[in-house]
């Protein structure tokens, strides 16, 4: 997966990131902000990108970078196209998320935070969505599953190879 | 004490409870009210098209009311029916989601749960178009004492039932009422009546009031807020900022989220009151990213708020100037420490600062800021508006007004509650809730305050609950999240899953919470994979002590409360998984040998095929066997078995 990571990296236009950064010069404490903008612009954060970040906002690299790792919601690689998401906080958790994460273990062949190789799912364990009436629940990209079993969701994630195949074949 | 409040309470709903009952002149005339009155939106008078409320927040979505949002439009089209469909927030019926409201001119809004593309069609046909409420599907109906309006026969009043018998809505109020994007409906149903209030009051006396209501700061640590808005206002230095933690971080607590999508405006409320009464000039909203929805909401209500000038320059005409930015946050539980917050706003990692100084006079970008919780901001507009005292009628000795609680885990009808603080435990688990989901799987533990609290056994059902006998249990109030554990419920693991949590979730600046927590983690997953040793107890125990006394901030001050409960209460599970080897919840996987109830077992063999390593025996007419020699534990039987015959 790596190799194809950089492959995919080296392609990317870094025009926009410049754009953000600049707009940010001279702001009040920005690194959150900008890392936040690109990765709503790339769906990541290219760690590539970091030197010249800190080059524009004239802040030290190690700062972007304790901020960048700090943060469970910054990620520095492409994920899936579907982002599974596990809800383990302490209602789901009651409720038996744990069952359910591993079952999506072996379903998607990844660990926890992983993607897999034809890049179309990660799988992602979460600590609490804020809806624990309806636990255990899951999110698929922005769908929510509530009160989902494992076999539910092993369902699901078939659907969803089901229908990528077939529109892969259709074209 | 508890049954007191509510006994006002309850006299309180009967005496009418209309809006008009706690306007102004009741706290100024010195008569105090124990008296919430619900919330209705008015009729509007230039409209007689029917109105559907569908809860829209984020659970209302997650149960699927964005399709039927789509039915109701279709079925409206389809019948040349025309009606005004609003989107609200979280009424606290997790339990019968998805809600959809109804009314007509002239009637009461009837509430319908659980509404699916099965029964949406009979619900509409028989409100609309023949003029009766579906029977079968309303919860209850609210019938607004302020208006005329001809209840409909059969169906339960909504605030009489079990589950909203023994609340007191003052945060909550409008949550699930009003539509939330809509600031009229806010102002309809009494809003920015407490700030119009607090700006003819000199600060300090606002400052007062805060003091008389008793209001503790709700995020969990239960600091006085009188106290805090004035070390804020008299600290010295320009200019000052009103900051809002809604960094909801506690899994197993919602109720930030519900009144920052359900009621915006009383969040905001709550904040230009406080910013006046310390002279702050700036703000800021600190939500977590996980929240989109409430960070969509909130960006509108921050609009409309200045658009009809509460907020910006010159509010009121008054010549104070307050404005609100939202910082989203970026994923880090300890950034609901404050300092960490305040770290975080300024675009660094979250991580805690020795104190002092206190954020009081040194905040954001140096200055004094003042941080309050989501719960705490949404009291305050009332308290303006009726006067500490009325505030301070509810509540325990040392505990003031009501909490919020996030009911869930092994209960019937999980949710949101609100209910004055000394309410008891078993008042919340069996009454409000409804009692324990399966009949036959008794009350184990309840756990307040999330991953830093602590879990409660039955001895402590009788407890009126607020700050101090929490404390006194060993767990915390935290931000109320209450999750409720049956006997299938393991303590052992519950404490190892807190720590799991705290492991992941601690900042790591100070070697107390990052390599206590740490320890306690590797010593609580051996005695769940049965590895555990006697000697592991004393051990626990004194990482737990080391810990508390020496963390930096209230993460790791407070991270060994689950494994300190489970030890006092439960005490006997561990020494179980230790000696004995066993789980009695049998959740921990490695302590479980599954076996085949030979009464349950009808010998139908489904169970035998899914199993990977064929340990399960069994031949035709036979009952099943396991072998654990070879037996892995993957659960693949029990989940086969339609009988539940292997346990």
């Amino acid at each position: 997966m790596s190799a194809k990571t950089e492959s995919q990296n080296k392609v990317l236009d870094f025009t926009r990131a410049i754009e953000i950064a600049e707009s940010e010069f001279g702001s009040k404490g920005p690194v959150i902000r900008v890392l936040q903008a690109i990765q709503a612009e790339y769906g990541f954060i290219p760690p590539e990108f970091l030197p010249e970040m800190a080059d524009i906002l004239e802040v030290p690299l190690a700062r972007i970078f304790g901020a960048l790792t700090f943060y469970s919601q910054f990620y520095t690689s492409p994920r899936g196209k579907y982002v599974v998401k596990v809800c383990v906080g302490t209602a789901c958790h009651v409720q038996g998320s744990k069952d359910i994460l591993e079952r999506m273990k072996t379903e998607l062949q990844v660990g926890a935070g992983e993607t897999t190789e034809d890049m179309m799912f990660t799988l992602e364990p979460v600590a609490c969505i804020g809806s624990c009436g309806l636990a255990p629940l899951c999110l698929i990209n922005t769908e929510t599953a509530a009160s989902v079993t494992p076999a539910k969701m092993a369902e699901k994630v078939h659907a969803i190879r089901e229908r990528e195949a077939t529109t892969v074949a259709e074209e | 004490m508890a049954e007191k409040n509510m006994a006002g309470e309850k006299s309180g709903d009967k005496a009418g409870g209309s809006t008009a009952v706690m306007d102004a002149p009741a706290a100024a005339s010195g008569q105090l009210l124990s008296v919430m009155p619900k919330r209705y939106v008015p009729w509007p008078e230039d409209s007689d098209k029917p109105r559907i409320w569908i809860g829209m927040g984020t659970c209302g979505t997650a149960a699927g009311a964005e399709a039927l949002k789509t039915e109701i439009l279709a079925w409206l089209k389809e019948h040349s029916l025309e009606a005004e469909v609003y989107p609200t927030g979280c009424v606290g019926m997790c339990h019968n989601e998805p809600l959809v409201d109804v009314q007509v001119k002239g009637r009461p809004r009837v509430s319908y749960k659980k509404v699916s593309s099965k029964n949406l069609a009979q619900i509409l046909k028989e409100h609309l178009v023949d003029g009766a409420a579906s029977k079968r599907a309303a919860f209850g109906q609210l019938v607004n004492p302020d208006e005329k309006q001809e209840p409909y026969e059969g169906i339960p009043n909504f605030h009489d039932e079990p589950f909203f018998k023994q609340q007191v809505k003052i945060v909550m109020q409008r949550c699930g009422v009003i539509d939330y994007w809509s600031i009229d409906d806010y102002l309809a149903t009494g809003g920015y009546e407490g700030l119009k209030r607090a700006v003819t009051m000199p600060p300090d006396e606002i400052i007062d009031e805060v003091k008389k209501s008793g209001l503790r700061g709700r995020g969990g640590a239960g600091f006085p807020t009188g106290m805090k808005w004035r070390f804020a206002r008299d600290a010295e230095g320009t200019p000052k900022y009103m900051v809002c933690n809604a960094d909801e971080g506690d899994p197993g607590a919602f109720m930030d989220r519900a009144v920052l999508e359900g009621d915006p405006h009383s969040l905001l409320e709550g904040m230009i009151i406080g910013a006046f009464a310390v002279g702050a000039k700036y703000g800021y909203i600190y939500c977590r990213a996980e929240y989109p929805l409430a960070i969509k909401i909130l960006t509108r209500a921050l609009e409309q708020a200045r658009e009809r000038g509460f907020l910006g320059e010159n509010i009121l005409g008054t010549g104070f100037s307050y404005d609100i930015v939202i910082k989203e946050g970026a994923g880090a539980y300890v950034c609901g420490e404050e300092m960490a917050l305040l770290n975080s706003i300024m675009g660094e990692r979250g991580m805690p600062v020795i104190k002092p100084p206190f954020p009081a006079t040194r905040g954001v970008w140096g200055k004094p800021t003042n941080i309050n919780n989501v719960e705490t901001f949404a009291n305050i507009a009332e308290i303006v508006k009726n006067g500490g005292d009325w505030y301070a009628k509810w509540g325990s000795a040392t505990t003031k007004g009501t909490k919020t609680f996030a009911l869930t885990g092994k209960v019937k009808r999980p949710g949101l509650v609100e209910v004055p603080a000394g309410t008891t435990i078993r008042a919340l688990v069996e009454e409000i809730g409804g009692g324990m989901t399966l009949k036959k799987v008794g009350f184990k533990a309840a756990q307040f305050g999330g991953p830093s609290g602590g879990c409660l056994p039955e001895q402590f059902m009788e407890t009126g609950i607020d700050y101090e006998s929490l404390n006194t249990g060993g767990a915390i109030m935290g931000s109320g999240g209450v999750v409720v554990m049956d006997e299938y419920n393991c303590m052992v693991d519950t404490a190892r899953f807190f720590m799991e949590f705290t492991v992941d979730e601690s900042c790591g600046k100070c070697t107390p919470c990052r390599d206590g927590t740490a320890l306690m983690l590797q010593i609580l997953e051996r005695i769940t994979h049965g590895e555990g040793q006697l000697e592991d107890i004393p051990k626990l125990e004194q990482i737990s002590g080391f810990t508390k006394a020496n963390s930096l901030c209230g993460l790791g001050q407070v991270a060994p409360n689950p494994v300190l409960t489970t030890l006092r209460y439960f005490k006997d599970e561990v020494v179980e998984h230790i000696v004995d080897k066993k789980c009695r919840a049998h959740s921990c996987d490695e302590l479980i040998e599954y076996v085949v109830m030979e009464d349950k077992c009808t010998t139908c063999g489904l169970c035998k095929p899914p199993c990977p390593t064929d340990a399960l025996e069994w031949e035709k007419k036979q009952v099943a066997f396991i072998n654990h020699e070879t037996c892995i534990r993957c659960k693949a039987c029990v989940m086969a078995c339609p009988f539940m015959a292997i346990k």
